[in-house]
């Protein structure tokens, strides 16, 4: 490997100025951003600096009941995420059942489908491999989990006469819903539709990006980037369908009811 | 071989013995307990403030909401007949209609029958070539009751059919309910109209707080 530019901390005090310019922007115009702004960027800082500290140690340890605790850890919150964002909330927990569902499957099949198949390290569990994929994964994962869950649970209070009136007219819940249902797959997969479409023209990937930076021949780069779009794309798509078959389930019964009342503005 | 006051037309059913609706102790955390009979070709009408759970009876009866107790259809438990068959005999027409398509035409599946139909209540045929977008409130109400004769139930319930309509149009709509249940269709007919309620209807209740009286 080249060797390659090393940063330290005085570098990045200065590319910390770009956030005093980005608080002094919402100064000036009254947006309201600059405490959400500082926080944010104290966060991203901390958070960032403490998993460098546990990567390095639990990759030192190399223990697989370790790496399966952090993977853990990192798909219980990013189902939190999903569970958060949409304006409705299932309740009894409906939210964050569907959001674990979904991430913990999509992630999980598509990580372990990854690691055994096509990267192959040894053993495949590794932690070096399997954290930092399982993180990309998952983030991606989370974002379109997200976005079709809002989609489905704003589309359904939205559309309530709509799928009531058809019901009305002897429809099953399914038929009812299905418009609804596909709108919020597509929802859902959009953004890794334009990811892919728009990366290398529009967009260096982050990954790719950084892997160049660090010295990596850019063709390298370009194969592991080919390699992790579709892992995202293949976790977007089964992450939609669980978020979309699951949340489905909650808003019906056994007399394909719409069932409303299970929804609470959150 | 048909004795009483139901010895007219009931095309679906031979059975005088059995009510075409009956409502036993229906109820919900909001609503009830409702007892109710409607013979074929029977229509009675519920009047009561907004809010009074007049509309939640009807989706009550229609399986929308959850509730306690039991509907039979010409004796037939609601709860021994899959929920699309059931409202598909017993008609809910809501008072806000529902669409979910861009076109009109796409909502009726018997495009030919609901054009024949139309006219009669005061509908333009040229309508169904249209968006939905470009339908007036009061177009709606008729052409989402127009959609639900078109299934041909047993059972309509019909909350505020003529709310959003010109005296023309509330007569026509009045003329092809009236002769849906001279058919043998029995009619839960929700209404802030009591001249219509007078018009439609043998029986009169009155909605207060979630429970039914006779007026």
């Amino acid at each position: 490997m080249k060797p390659t530019l090393v940063l330290d901390a005085p570098d990045l005090a200065i590319a910390a100025l770009l956030i005093v310019l980005d608080g002094g922007i919402s100064l000036a115009f009254g947006l309201g951003l600059h405490r959400q702004l500082a926080v944010a960027a104290l966060r991203m800082v901390v958070q960032l600096l403490l998993i460098g500290v546990i990567l390095t140690r639990v990759f030192a340890l190399a223990s697989p009941p370790v790496t399966m605790a952090v993977i853990l850890v990192m798909v219980v919150v990013g189902a939190r995420e999903v569970a958060v964002r949409p304006e409705q909330r299932l309740i009894r927990f409906g939210n964050y059942t569907v959001g674990l569902a979904a991430v913990a499957f999509a992630t999980g099949v598509t990580s372990i489908l990854a690691l055994t198949t096509v990267l192959r390290p040894d053993p495949w569990y590794e932690a070096r491999y399997a954290i930092p994929l399982a993180g990309i994964i998952l983030g991606n994962v989370l974002n379109a989990a997200s976005l079709a869950l809002d989609a489905l649970l704003s589309s359904v209070v939205r559309e309530k006469a709509a799928i009531e009136a058809q019901l009305c007219l002897g429809a099953t819940m399914r038929q009812a819903m299905a418009g609804l249902l596909r709108a919020a797959m597509r929802r859902g997969l959009l953004p890794v539709i334009n990811s892919m479409s728009a990366s290398g023209i529009v967009t260096l990937p982050g990954i790719m990006t950084g892997q160049i930076l660090t010295g990596i021949d850019p063709i390298e780069a370009v194969k592991y980037q080919i390699l992790l779009m579709f892992l995202l794309s293949g976790g977007a798509g089964l992450s939609v369908l669980v978020v979309v078959a699951l949340a489905a389930r909650h808003l019906t019964d056994g007399r394909q009811r719409l069932r409303l009342d299970r929804l609470v503005a959150g | 071989m048909l004795k009483g006051p139901k010895a007219h037309a009931e095309p679906m059913n031979n059975d005088t013995d059995r009510p075409r609706l009956r409502v036993a102790g229906l109820r919900s955390r909001l609503a009830g307990p409702f007892d109710l009979t409607l013979g074929a070709g029977e229509c009675i009408a519920v009047t009561g403030a907004s809010g009074s759970g007049k509309s939640l009876l009807l989706r009550m009866v229609a399986d929308l909401d959850v509730a306690e107790g039991e509907v039979f259809l010409d004796g037939i438990a609601r709860s021994t007949i899959p929920a699309p068959a059931w409202r598909r005999d017993v008609g809910y027409v809501a008072a806000e209609s529902g669409w979910w398509h861009e076109a009109v035409a796409p909502h009726f599946s018997d495009l030919a029958a609901a054009r024949a139909l139309a006219p009669a209540l005061n509908l333009k045929p040229d309508l169904f070539d249209g968006p939905v977008l470009r339908l007036s409130t009061g177009e709606k109400q008729r052409l989402a009751l127009l959609r639900s004769l078109l299934a041909k139930p047993r059972v309509l319930l019909l909350d505020e059919p003529t709310g959003a309509l010109d005296p023309d149009s509330k007569a026509c709509v009045e003329t092809v309910l009236g002769g849906h249940i001279a058919g043998g269709c029995a009619a839960v007919l929700v209404t802030h109209d009591a001249d219509q309620a007078a018009r439609m209807a043998r029986r009169h209740f009155i909605m207060n707080s979630g429970r039914l009286t006779p007026a």
